[in-house]
């Protein structure tokens, strides 16, 4: 097993589209990494530089220690599960499987042995027969992972493996795959662009967006400190609220006004608040972290109820000021309808500011501790 | 709204429903009018399509007395006059006799059609497999291997289509000539994979360049080399273009009369191929009707088979299973 170690990568396609810039991702041993972010974000452009399918523009690829920037794929020793599968439609099952080895030239024994144990794991014994076309899409992407088994690889890549699957079975085979990876103890890289799929999955995530990498960190603490206001709002779902509001100072104290409503800020950060008074900032809250007030005394986001999306354990309030909307996951208890008038009781200790023009984060983010 | 709910009348609905219904009668009415008017169309195109080719059949078992004396489709009032005679002459050799200098009456036996048979076997089954070989591994690079001038030189190879190949029979020629190849079959083979290759490519590269990329790039991460991953993935995922080409360059060889008479005359009447012999059937003044018929039909069997031994590859149903979709 192995490490993969991304030092100042770049993409460059002909024509100058720049796919990924300065990439520096640090893939532990037996790590299951994430690659998330929107599509064009170049997150797969990265996985396949790492698999040898695209050539590196600049940097520098290591793994298992070994630069690898000019080793072909098959020479890499790293197998690779695709979104469409990518089986061979005109042999069966097994001799999916037993491609890659007997190209090896594996002993004959040893391939059947591999494959009887990979297709064991992934519970697909009884399927070795059959053709791709006679399979399910759950079927065929498990025989793709069984594919990638029996390889006996250093590196799995994953690309958007779950994604062409209807959402049961991909909570499904999310769970087989994290249960894989301990059983195989192996490195693991995975992409996606569901949020969701990366916080369940990853050991940790990395954040990519228009080519460039946000944030690399553990799915907490992605959650909890977020550098920009792109990573807080892709991470969590329903997603942080932003609203946009002003600093003001008011008698010694710091104060964000929304225009119908205002607050002020926790004590942790007025500091750095300071540097903002008179302008403009993105405030931003999650969902949980604006609860409904039960009468009491605090501070209050009043607001209108706009659509009501009840989950059975929660519900989603979608609320409105005059101007900007937001969204809190409250009880289940009450029986909201829409037009209802609502208060939240912010947790101000919990808030985020963002700086409108930088979009980053304005408290500064701690690093992650090292588990 | 479930499908219940609107079928569930509504009060005071009656009338609309039924002047709905009475719309629908009508639509529906005109719907089979213009089926059965698209069907007729059809029917006629396929009789005036394949009335031809019932009369030579017809023709072909008929008397040569009865073949100019009246026309096929009378040939029902009279079936004692079909026989296969036709059919033994043309594939047994045709009797010839003539009176010698001395009087006497001489019999002899003409050339069969079972040796040109083989000659066309000779030369088609050759000229189909070399342009396919060669334009599957031109359509893979021009596919999936990255070089200079990969694109020119596609383009020239698409305008090649637009070339008729008569301009290039006398320079050939010429060429084989001096080459030695006049009168070969390989001058044939090589003549026919020439001017089969810029179809062959263009088909061949349109379809490998719509198979998943996924595919290769797995196999090249599972160890295969390009190589490998032609012989063992491409071409057996490419049967569908390959059969169709089979198909389209067996008959245009098999039933070819030009490039055979300019590059095999040479060879002598020894290397004839069916097309020649069937020239030579019809007689000097194409009065041998009923023998050209038979030997038509001869000919024809071998192209019927091909065809319907590879129609199933016909069927793009290869791919399915491999990729979403």
């Amino acid at each position: 097993m192995a490490k993969v170690e991304l030092r100042n990568i770049s993409k460059v396609y002909e024509g100058g589209v720049k796919a990924v810039e300065n990439a520096n991702i640090v893939v532990e041993d037996k790590e299951f990494v994430v690659f998330v972010g929107p599509s064009g974000c170049g997150k797969s452009t990265t996985l396949r530089m790492v698999a040898g399918l695209e050539d590196i523009s600049s940097g520098e690829l290591y793994i298992d220690g070994d630069l690898v920037n000019d080793v072909p794929p098959k020479d890499r020793n790293i197998a690779m599960v695709f979104q469409n599968y990518a089986l061979y439609p005109h042999m069966s099952v097994y001799e999916n499987m037993a491609f890659g080895l007997k190209i090896r030239k594996v002993d004959k024994a040893e391939i059947d042995r591999r494959v009887r144990e990979a297709a064991r794991i992934l519970d697909i014994e009884g399927l070795l027969d059959r053709k791709p076309k006679a399979l399910s899409g759950g079927q065929r992407q498990r025989v793709a992972v069984g594919r990638a088994i029996v390889r006996n690889p250093k590196v799995f890549l994953f690309d958007e493996p779950l994604s062409n699957l209807d959402a049961k079975l991909r909570v499904q085979m999310r769970a087989e795959i994290i249960e894989l990876h301990d059983r195989l103890q192996a490195t693991m890289i995975y992409v996606t662009h569901d949020q969701v799929e990366a916080m369940t999955m990853g050991d940790r995530i990395v954040v990519m967006r228009d080519g460039f990498v946000q944030q690399i960190g553990s799915p907490l603490y992605l959650y909890n400190s977020p550098v920009n206001k792109f990573v807080a709002g892709f991470i969590g779902s329903p997603p942080m609220n932003f609203l946009s509001v002003k600093v003001l100072e008011e008698g010694g104290k710091l104060v964000i006004d929304e225009g119908s409503f205002r607050l002020h800020p926790d004590d942790a950060h007025v500091g750095f608040l300071k540097a903002y008074v008179g302008k403009e900032v993105v405030f931003g809250i999650r969902p949980e972290d604006i609860p409904v007030a039960e009468g009491g005394k605090g501070q209050r986001i009043p607001a209108k109820v706009t659509v009501v999306e009840p989950l059975g354990a929660e519900i989603h309030l979608y609320a409105s000021t005059p101007t900007q909307s937001m969204v809190a996951r409250t009880s289940p208890q009450h029986h909201w309808r829409t037009n209802d008038k609502v208060e939240f009781a912010p947790l101000m200790e919990k808030a985020r500011y963002f700086d409108r023009e930088t979009e980053l984060s304005i408290i500064p983010v701690a690093e992650e501790k090292k588990s | 709204m479930s499908a219940a709910d609107e079928r569930a009348p509504l009060p005071g609905a009656d009338f609309e429903e039924a002047a709905a219904v009475s719309r629908l009668r009508r639509v529906s009415v005109r719907k089979v009018a213009g089926r059965l008017l698209l069907n007729a169309v059809l029917a006629l195109v396929c009789a005036a399509w394949t009335l031809p080719t019932l009369g030579l059949l017809v023709t072909s078992f008929r008397d040569p007395d009865m073949v100019s004396r009246s026309g096929w489709w009378t040939a029902a009032r009279d079936p004692k006059g079909l026989s296969l005679d036709n059919y033994r002459t043309v594939l047994a050799g045709q009797d010839w006799s003539y009176v010698d200098s001395s009087g006497k009456t001489v019999r002899l036996r003409g050339e069969n059609m079972l040796g040109a048979f083989g000659n066309s076997l000779a030369v088609t089954v050759p000229s189909v497999l070399i342009p396919i070989l060669v334009a599957a591994f031109a359509a893979y690079g021009f596919a999936w291997l990255k070089f200079p001038g990969r694109k020119m030189l596609f383009v020239g190879i698409v305008a090649l289509l637009a070339v008729p190949l008569q301009i290039a029979l006398i320079p050939i020629l010429r060429d084989y000539q001096k080459a030695g190849l006049n009168g070969s079959f390989l001058g044939v083979w090589l003549a026919h994979t020439g001017f089969g290759l810029p179809l062959a490519t263009y088909l061949f590269y349109n379809y490998i360049s719509t198979l998943p990329r996924s595919i290769l790039e797995s196999a090249f991460i599972d160890g295969a080399s390009h190589y490998t991953c032609f012989t063992r993935l491409i071409l057996p995922l490419a049967m569908p273009a390959l059969a169709s080409f089979a198909i389209f360059q067996f008959l245009w060889v098999w039933n070819d009369l030009l490039v055979a008479l300019v590059f095999l005359s040479g060879g002598g009447r020894a290397m004839e191929v069916l097309t020649q012999r069937l020239l030579a059937l019809a007689g000097t003044r194409g009065q041998d009707w009923h023998l050209l018929t038979a030997g038509a039909f001869v000919s024809m069997l071998l192209p019927l088979a091909v065809f319907f031994g590879l129609q199933k590859h016909f069927v793009r149903g290869l791919l399915a299973g491999s990729v979403k979709g």
